[in-house]
């Protein structure tokens, strides 16, 4: 606790006033709006609504095409986060070993972090789309049947791979430092038992990185759940037949380019839900993490 | 650094020259997309049209940055290339600057002053972590109308410009100034002015930097609110501009053109995070998120 501060009672309001400003027009009043429509049903001209109380609720959770939505983002996720997470584990661990060039590896590493998810999207469809991607010819010449624009499951591939991608930087550089921060001494000791390098990977170092990768696991589902929706809009917009719909491409859909309020509030409120959980698991593992003074 | 004769768990050379394997072809994967793109832009439509794509740079690239840059980017998407960099440019400064300014400005005024509702303030801003544009598209779009902000620059920063991240790297690197510091500005006259700019200011220029590269990407690479809140092409981001291009692809697409669009969607970014990636680095990996 800070002893000596300044008297002045006005002026700390004045300094918050715009990021509070801006929290209550543009966030709570918002979030509070979606709450409240969540809850009530507008008739077809938007002139009057009543309380449906959870009837909105219940609603979407028995619509097959959201049930869909929802197995889309599990599948979708749990793919990016695992691929994501191995990929720049295996890479980070290999850096550790290097000693000359580590700043020119890290350098190349972290390119796709500086690229929107969008254009992260389109790169991939560049290389692999059907008709002129140059990693689809190979593709082809083998004689498999690559399509992304027409099979929900090559589409589901190529979005899987972008967000991916564009993920490793990230996770990369948190891998890198969190392999940094294990004791060198506990490594020794291990060799000196006789453990070979594999198993003191897995039973020493693979543990101690247990935080770093939890953490991750958390920002990573965030990543995959609500950042990509740039890729998913701008490669496959959900399709082909609503095979990589997700559900935050869905809310988006339904509200702003079908139009069904109403449907869209209470999937929003179910997403908020979502991310409420997941923010509440990063912080408790964050305030137990770092030591603050 | 140590060397390896003692350390018996040093990589051997054989595992090392495994793991500058491993790296090389991580490198090579995760680069590949974007030299890829960059190739593309140096080729003629009738090149890339037809695979596989040479893995060098081609003769066009004079020609189509050439003629990108004096309309031909116009003449597909409506607005000019440079227009579309210099919207994005500006909401990317305009996100980074508007964060920096009022997360510094909620932060001073959280650790250097007391004032009932202090931490109730703190936590109000902390907890918009949790309500990302994502979960409330529809009111705070009905918002954005009522206030006349669609189609506006200010539409386009201003509610981006709040950030639970940035007030709370801030508030805990201000908390870690001595007491005494401010003790003996005080001491010596300094109100919370001169306490800023003379003392505080100077020891928070590596925060600041860090959050910038972190925050500039962020503005650079939006994409689901300047489609919410623009309808003019005029307004476009270099990034919306491009989906809109592929969207109306068809045979006569000029490919040469979107390529060159692309490496200069990515390119301002990447040089920001490649050239300021010590303060990058250190700003992600201590203080996320």
């Amino acid at each position: 606790m800070r002893r000596t501060v300044f008297p002045h009672k006005v002026l700390p309001w004045l300094l918050l006033a715009p990021q509070l400003a801006i929290t209550l027009i543009f966030f709570y009043w918002p979030a509070a709006q979606a709450f409240r429509q969540s809850v009530l049903k507008e008739d077809p001209f938007g002139l009057s609504s009543t309380f449906v109380g959870l009837a909105n609720f219940r609603k979407v959770l028995s619509d097959p095409n959201y049930l869909n939505a929802v197995q889309v983002t599990v599948v979708f996720s749990l793919l990016v986060a695992f691929s994501a997470l191995a990929i720049a584990l295996f890479l980070a661990v290999q850096a550790e070993k290097i000693i000359r060039g580590k700043g020119f590896y890290r350098t190349l590493m972290i390119w796709p972090y500086a690229v929107a998810p969008a254009i992260a999207g389109m790169l991939w469809l560049f290389m692999f789309n059907p008709s002129f991607g140059t990693l689809a010819w190979p593709l082809r010449q083998l004689g498999i049947d690559w399509n992304p624009l027409l099979d929900g499951d090559d589409a589901m591939a190529l979005v899987v791979a972008a967000a991916t991608w564009k993920q490793i930087s990230y996770n990369f550089l948190f891998f890198v430092a969190g392999l940094q921060a294990i004791p060198k001494s506990l490594l020794e000791a291990a060799a000196i038992d006789g453990a070979s390098r594999r198993h003191a990977f897995w039973t020493i170092v693979f543990p101690l990185l247990a935080p770093t990768t939890f953490f991750l696991l958390v920002v990573n589902t965030v990543y995959a759940l609500f950042d990509t929706f740039g890729i998913i809009h701008a490669v496959t917009g959900g399709g082909p037949g609503k095979s990589t719909e997700t559900l935050v491409y869905k809310v988006y859909n339904d509200g702003f380019v079908n139009l069904i309020m109403g449907d869209s509030a209470a999937q929003s409120v179910i997403l908020m839900v979502i991310v409420i959980t997941l923010t509440a698991f990063q912080f408790r593992f964050i305030e137990r993490r770092v030591h603050y003074g | 650094m140590a060397e390896s004769v003692q350390n018996p768990m040093a990589p051997s050379g054989l595992s090392r020259t495994m793991a500058h394997f491993w790296m090389v072809l991580g490198v090579i994967i995760v680069a590949f997309p974007i030299y890829y793109v960059f190739i593309a832009s140096t080729h003629s439509v009738q090149t890339i049209l037809r695979p596989p794509l040479p893995l060098l740079p081609g003769p066009e690239a004079a020609a189509n940055y050439g003629e990108a840059f004096s309309g031909g980017v116009g003449r597909i998407g409506g607005v000019s290339v440079w227009l579309l960099l210099g919207n994005t440019t500006l909401i990317a400064l305009g996100i980074a600057i508007g964060k920096i300014v009022i997360s510094m400005a909620s932060a001073y005024a959280i650790v250097f002053f007391r004032f009932p509702f202090r931490m109730a303030c703190f936590w109000l801003i902390f907890i918009t972590l949790m309500l990302p544009v994502e979960v409330r598209i529809q009111p705070t779009y009905k918002v954005m109308v009522d206030l006349g902000l669609i189609d506006t620059y200010a539409g386009l920063i201003l509610p981006l410009i709040a950030s639970a991240t940035a007030t709370l790297l801030f508030r805990q690197f201000f908390m870690t100034i001595p007491d005494e510091l401010l003790e003996a500005a005080r001491v010596d006259g300094a109100g919370p002015w001169r306490f800023f700019k003379d003392i505080l200011w100077p020891l928070s220029l590596t925060n600041v930097a860090a959050i910038f590269v972190i925050q500039f990407i962020y503005g650079w690479t939006q994409y689901l609110w300047p489609l919410l809140v623009t309808n003019s092409n005029e307004m476009n981001t270099i990034v919306i501009a491009l989906k809109k291009m592929i969207s109306f692809a068809d045979a006569d697409t000029p490919w040469n053109l979107v390529m060159v669009t692309s490496v200069l969607a990515i390119l301002p970014p990447i040089l920001v995070v490649v050239l300021m990636q010590r303060w990058f680095v250190k700003g992600l990996v201590e203080t996320e998120k």
